[in-house]
């Protein structure tokens, strides 16, 4: 699903490279945590899985693709085999909630019929059945969030690529938005969540990757937040 | 793609965007008006010119009685005799540059000029002795006029050998000084309106930016999320050129048919007819169209990432 080999990653004006040299392997179906202090290179790994960036050195392997070497108008393709969840929800506040997740069909040329099917059976496996017609800005922060999730996933992708979806949201109703992921990962989705909720971490008990400066430094299935010795 | 969704997007971002949009749509219209109306311009200076230079190229003018009493250097042995003119004709003919010769007598020469000078003070006094005769000569190639007047010149009672393209050329030296300053208004109009796109384009990116943001996360083509724009740019442009066409029309009807109504004041003038406007329009919006939506294009692989 994901290979790195030996990648690094350096922006130019920086002298410290973002990433160092990193190889790593997640299969299919697999659910992984990547934690790190800020600046650690969490970031820049998401942002070379969406192609955002391109690897400096070493080989990005993403759904079977090798990433340096996809040609750029392929790359929306490449997309849409994957789902995103961000932080700051990143919704589109003049448009409903149904309608904020049909974009995510309708951009990509879906019919619509299909997407008036599409849309209810998603918002219901996140819990939001009934509140198709409410405007982003009703809605509390977990339910923004849940909404995000749903558009991430409503084209059914094969890896979801969460980058703090819990960092805005308060414990409990983080633990609402791990439980989806969860059920979404159990449907056969990859799932790559960066964090910083030791929480959550710890209580869910999945592999984790640990960045520091730029290096892979852990790498443990079934892993909590911080270091174990 | 579907189009109604593409449709309303634009929509928004035309009306989001209202002074900018009205601008573009302003300066296209101008521009492509005065390039319409250059391109008419020099359609006009051709009529004129294939008009004039059919009626006429040289004209050999004979010494008449007047001119040799008042005396008129090249008339100094008195008034053309029928010998000379017989001998200019003769000449004329075996000439290969000429290709027709037509001659006009004093009678006729007054007739012509009481019907373009009518009822003045001027045209009153003068009487048709005093008018010349001579010869009207069509020459194959008209820039040939040095051969004829070489020849001819100052020949015993000819008077004088006239090209008449050279008055009509000053008048077209001054349409074609106005067609380049159409031009160059024109072009400068262009850049402002190229500008004005991309300035639209970078403003209405920049606010969409969320929009664009989720259609590339979600794996929107580059050209889907490109499209909205690029489309603005041209529904912009394109009304911008349905403007500069009805002032074409409008400035053809109110300077040549009614308004200033040239056509009345200045009848010996051929004025461009319809169909030379006519044909313009469709160049004009096409221009209007593509330009646009090319500037559009160019300025969203800057101020757009896809």
């Amino acid at each position: 699903m994901i290979r790195f080999d030996n990648v690094s990653k350096s922006y130019p004006k920086q002298n410290r490279p973002a990433l160092r040299d990193v190889s790593l392997e997640v299969e299919k179906g697999e659910f992984v945590f990547l934690v790190g202090s800020s600046g650690s290179g969490k970031s820049t790994f998401l942002r070379l899985l969406l192609r955002e960036e391109r690897a400096s050195q070493g080989q990005v392997h993403v759904l079977g693709k090798d990433l340096a070497r996809l040609s750029n108008w392929k790359v929306p393709q490449m997309r849409r085999q994957l789902g995103c969840v961000f932080q700051d929800f990143r919704l589109l506040p003049n448009k409903t909630v149904a309608e904020n997740v049909a974009f995510a069909q309708e951009v990509i040329g879906k019919p619509r019929g299909e997407i008036r099917k599409a849309v209810p059976q998603v918002l219901d496996l996140v819990g939001l059945g009934g509140k198709e017609d409410r405007m982003p800005g009703e809605l509390s922060g977990g339910e923004q969030q849940r909404v995000a999730i749903a558009r991430a996933f409503v084209n059914r992708p094969m890896l979801l690529i969460a980058d703090e979806p819990t960092g805005n949201l308060d414990p409990q109703t983080s633990v609402g938005i791990m439980k989806l992921l969860d059920r979404i990962n159990r449907t056969g989705t990859t799932v790559v969540m960066a964090t910083h909720d030791q929480q959550i971490v710890d209580q869910m008990r999945k592999r984790v990757i640990e960045l520091e400066k730029g290096r892979l430094v852990r790498d443990q299935s079934r892993g909590v937040y911080g270091y174990q010795h | 793609m579907r189009a109604q969704f593409v449709l309303s997007e634009i929509g928004v971002g035309l009306r989001r965007n209202l002074t900018m949009t009205f601008a573009v749509i302003v300066s296209v219209a101008l521009s492509l008006a005065l390039f319409g109306g250059a391109l008419l311009m020099r359609d006009q200076a051709s009529e004129m010119k294939s008009f004039w230079y059919d009626k006429v190229n040289i004209s050999i003018y004979f010494c008449n009685k007047n001119d040799a009493e008042t005396g008129v250097p090249q008339c100094g042995k008195g008034a053309v005799t029928a010998d000379q003119k017989k001998q200019v004709e003769t000449d004329l003919k075996k000439m290969d540059v000429v290709e027709s010769v037509f001659y006009e007598d004093a009678d006729q020469a007054f007739k012509h000029y009481k019907e373009q000078f009518g009822d003045t003070a001027m045209a009153n006094v003068i009487t048709p002795d005093q008018m010349q005769e001579s010869f009207r000569v069509k020459l194959k190639d008209p820039q040939k006029y040095k051969v004829v007047a070489t020849a001819f010149a100052g020949r015993d009672g000819v008077q004088s050998v006239e090209d008449q393209r050279s008055i009509l050329d000053q008048l077209f030296e001054l349409m074609d000084g106005m067609n380049i300053a159409a031009l160059f208004l024109m072009g400068l109009m262009l850049v402002i309106a190229l500008m004005l796109i991309v300035n639209t384009v970078r403003v209405s990116a920049f606010s969409r930016r969320r929009e664009t943001g989720i259609m590339r996360l979600v794996g929107a083509s580059s050209f889907y999320i490109q499209a909205p724009f690029i489309m603005e740019a041209a529904v912009a442009g394109l009304i911008g050129g349905a403007f500069a066409c009805v002032l074409l029309v409008v400035g053809r009807y109110f300077l040549i048919d009614h308004g200033l109504a040239l056509a009345d004041k200045m009848e010996l003038v051929q004025f461009i007819g319809w169909d030379a406007v006519l044909t313009k329009l469709p160049l004009v919006l096409a221009i209007s169209l593509l330009m646009p939506a090319l500037a559009a294009f160019f300025a969203l692989r800057k101020y757009l990432k896809v």
